[in-house]
């Protein structure tokens, strides 16, 4: 009998570049990368085993030790532990009778944290094997747990599945879209295959002249002129050049993308396969973040139906010479992969690690070939505008951002979900629509976008105002900010990929200094401090994770100085009561210094 | 004619040994050139035990164990310009936070009802107000109060106090050679 490490490899051609296809199905099915596993892989491909355990050692979803052979990965972001997520991992560990970040005796079950799975809306949400499991209560832990213990298999959870495709039979999860507002652009009907046919027609330059003129901005979070960035492409000289979706939505609080993918999965293809024909590009990925497996085989039936139109693969709507194809990338868990250079080292099997800039990718990308990288809804944006047209196209929004923009909206609210807005659309407007009546703060575009106060609430979506790639989360006047700004800071410390020392070094300094702050230990320097660290950060770092990683800190000082403030104003951290709880209890009197104590706190 | 005022040093042993305050002692003839340029304030070196001025220089021994330590270090944070801890036990509870594993109810059963040694018929545990409150666990002091530096060693050596005290006397930066802060 041949190992099955060595058939995987040869399924994918022991191919070096697709390594993390081969390492993610290793570790679907054995639970780990073990060492020998790689030692097998590396002789496989060809590389050395050091190459394969860099690899493995980088993503969250694998791991050279196991992690369990159903790993519940319970997201561990800010809006989770405001929705409870906490008591769900306490009812966890109770019922597996091991803590967090353990695998039981028996190897059947892990305990992990994870950062957001993009469910917020549906917090608190997990990940039992490849399936979300939302709005998770502490009281369904022992059946679920039961169930598990029984079927050894997360599929075997019962479930009421979600609304649209979320019950398509290759889905079938629990997951609700929650989409509250459609608009033109994004969320409303689409003529299945039209902007193809029409793309085919249409000459090369004619598409980046639409695209350009109909002056669409990347969704992603830069907000970098597609049109432009497609031209930078088509000039590149270069025989081969790939369209890459990035459907890595791993910013905290953003999943309008698992929306789209879900209802939209159509429009996210043609928009790439525009893009295809705009710059000559014969391969696309669609690198589908780890967390989102459960949509993977849906989003492979969405691609064989269009292959089965003949709109997918060689001579695409009957026009010679205009092949191209698109194969799915999964990710593995790792924030930074989102952006783009990271995105490109991981779909050629390597390590997240952001590249230097320049050269861009457009110039030289994936494999070195000329490469375009475009947020999911962005390429929904290019299919509507080759449909419905520039002009059209630039007649909503505003005039530096023309179009619509989904928000994916949750935190303190009613009505938590998915909204495409019109640009412009003022926050106070996005407030009443989402029924948050108590609204503190407003985080715009996660936690590396910024904080603003009810002073603001005025201001608009817009790039020349408050860009986002799609994230609102509100806080309600209940909320402790200074502790979610420690929290938002874990998270950056945890998913910096530690090459550069401002992000590496930075973020951990910053959440110190957050910590001693929040403990009453605070020094007045230490404002100071966070101003320089943030700025040396911004300036200093290599990609845009370090270079916005200190915003939560930067623009909570800005918005809200007083959390500071008062913090460093108390005098001291020491509770005299709680730290001689046992002996008063002994002996049967408080301490005689707590009077005095009390006096000069 | 004014007389220069000169810097005044508390220092004080909490839940310590003493063995940081021999130490200091070990400076020998030192403490005389020492005396030439500050006083001492409160301190069990001249027995001196309210602060009676403004301190430059508290120098720290000893970790928290009960609520007394507490209230003095606190007293200390407040008349002293700069707060030094010495020693091991200062930065991180040390010897006496060994029981810090053991719930503290153990610990005062184990000393003065069930000890092998221990003869105790009423098996009544001291509850005299006048004696301090142990804490539920042995603190390090920079969990009380800040702590602007710490030495190192149990005890630092008389050279390293010394180096310490005159660089901070003289406000320059402390060097310490290798050979004073090897400790194996
Ligand atoms: C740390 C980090 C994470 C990112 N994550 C995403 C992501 O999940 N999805 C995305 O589209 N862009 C993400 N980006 C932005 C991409 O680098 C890139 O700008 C974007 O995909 C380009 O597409 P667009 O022009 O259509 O927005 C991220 C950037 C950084 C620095
Ligand atoms: S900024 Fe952070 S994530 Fe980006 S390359 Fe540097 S260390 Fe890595
Ligand atoms: S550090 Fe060492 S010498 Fe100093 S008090 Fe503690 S045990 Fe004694
Ligand atoms: S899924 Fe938990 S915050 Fe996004």
């Amino acid at each position: 009998m041949s190992d099955p490490i060595v058939t995987i490899c040869e399924h994918y051609h022991r191919d070096r570049s697709r390594l993390m296809d081969i390492v993610r199905e290793v570790q679907a099915r054995q639970g780990q990368v073990s060492p020998e596993a790689e030692a097998v892989i590396a002789r496989e491909l060809g590389c050395k085993p050091v190459e394969v355990q860099s690899t493995v050692s980088f993503y969250a979803f694998l791991s050279e030790r196991p992690v369990g052979h159903i790993p519940i990965r319970l997201c561990n972001d800010v809006v989770d532990r405001m929705a409870g997520a906490a008591e769900v991992a306490r009812a966890f560990e109770r019922e597996l009778g091991i803590p967090m970040g353990s695998v039981t005796g028996d190897g059947l079950f892990g305990l992990h944290w994870t950062p957001c799975i993009g469910m917020s809306d549906q917090a608190p949400a997990a990940l039992i094997g490849d399936l979300p499991v939302t709005r998770l209560r502490p009281e369904d832990v022992p059946e679920l747990v039961e169930i598990l213990r029984l079927s050894k298999d997360p599929h075997a959870i019962p479930r009421e599945v979600g609304d649209g495709n979320n019950a398509h039979p290759l889905v079938r999860s629990m997951v609700h879209n929650n989409i509250r507002r459609s608009g033109p652009v994004c969320l409303s009907p689409w003529p299945r295959g039209e902007a193809v046919h029409r793309a085919a027609a249409m000459d090369p330059r004619e598409i980046l002249e639409t695209i350009g003129t109909s002056g669409l901005r990347g969704r992603g979070g830069a907000a970098f002129p597609t049109g432009m960035k497609w031209r930078f492409a088509a000039q590149a000289p270069g025989a081969r050049k790939t369209v890459i979706c990035n459907a890595d939505e791993g910013e905290p609080g953003t999943f309008k993308d698992r929306v789209l993918l879900t209802e939209q999965a159509g429009m996210v293809v043609e928009g790439m396969i525009i893009a295809a024909r705009a710059i000559g590009a014969d391969e696309g990925i669609l690198y589908l973040r780890g967390e989102y497996e459960y949509l993977r085989a849906f989003l492979e039936s969405v691609l064989q139906e269009y292959r089965a139109d003949g709109l997918l693969g060689s001579s695409i709507a009957g026009l010679g010479g205009f092949d191209f194809d698109i194969r799915i990338q999964m990710g593995a868990g790792a924030y930074v992969c989102g952006e783009e250079t990271a995105l490109i080292s991981s779909c050629e099997g390597r390590r997240g690690d952001p590249r230097n800039k320049p050269p861009f990718p457009a110039q030289k990308g994936y494999l070195d070939r000329p490469t375009i990288v475009n947020n999911v809804e962005t390429f929904c944006c290019a299919t509507r505008i080759v449909l419905g047209g520039a002009e059209w196209f630039r007649s909503l929004g505003t005039e530096s951002s023309p179009g619509t923009k989904l928000l994916s909206v949750s935190g303190d609210c009613e009505r938590p979900g998915v909204y495409e807005f019109e640009f412009g659309t003022p926050l106070s407007s996005v407030l009443r629509a989402v029924q948050a009546d108590d609204a503190q703060a407003l985080l715009v575009g996660g936690p590396s976008g910024q904080f603003v106060q009810e002073a603001g609430f005025g201001r608009t979506i817009a790039f020349d105002d408050l860009g986002t790639a799609g994230a609102v989360v509100v806080f309600d006047h209940s909320r402790d900010l200074l502790e979610i700004v420690e929290q938002y800071m874990e998270f950056f410390c945890e998913e910096s990929c530690g090459y550069c020392t401002p992000c590496r070094f930075g973020n951990e300094v910053i959440l110190q200094i957050v910590h001693r702050l929040r403990t009453g230990w605070g020094k007045p320097e230490d404002l100071d401090l966070l101003r320089e660290l943030g700025q040396v950060m911004r300036k200093a770092s290599r990609c845009g994770l370090g270079q916005t990683s200190a915003n939560p800190v930067l623009s909570t000082m800005d918005q809200f100085p007083h959390i500071y403030e008062s913090q460093i104003a108390r005098p001291r951290g020491f509770d005299l009561a709680a730290a001689t709880s046992q002996a008063e209890a002994l002996a049967g009197h408080p301490s005689r210094h707590l009077e005095k104590e009390g006096d000069h706190a | 004619m004014t007389t220069a005022v000169k810097p005044r040093i508390a220092t004080v042993s909490l839940a310590g040994c003493f063995g940081c305050h021999m130490s200091l002692l070990d400076i020998d003839e030192r403490l005389l050139d020492l005396v030439e340029i500050v006083d001492f304030d409160r301190s069990p070196i001249d027995d001196i035990k309210t602060f009676t001025h403004r301190c430059a220089i508290g120098l720290v021994e000893g970790g928290c164990a009960n609520d007394e330590n507490v209230h003095v270090l606190e007293e200390f944070r407040e008349n002293c310009d700069i707060l030094v801890s010495i020693g091991e036990c200062a930065r991180t509870g040390g010897i006496p936070a060994l029981r810090n594993s053991i719930p503290l109810a153990e610990c005062l059963d184990e000393a003065y009802r069930s000890g092998p040694t221990v003869y105790n018929p009423t098996g009544t545990l001291p509850t005299d107000e006048e004696l301090p409150l142990l804490l539920n666990r042995v603190v390090p002091c920079h969990e009380v109060v800040r702590i602007d530096y710490h030495v190192m060693g149990c005890p630092p050596s008389a050279e390293t106090l010394w180096q310490v005290l005159t660089a901070l006397l003289s406000n320059e930066k402390v060097q310490l050679p290798y050979e004073l802060i090897k400790y194996d």
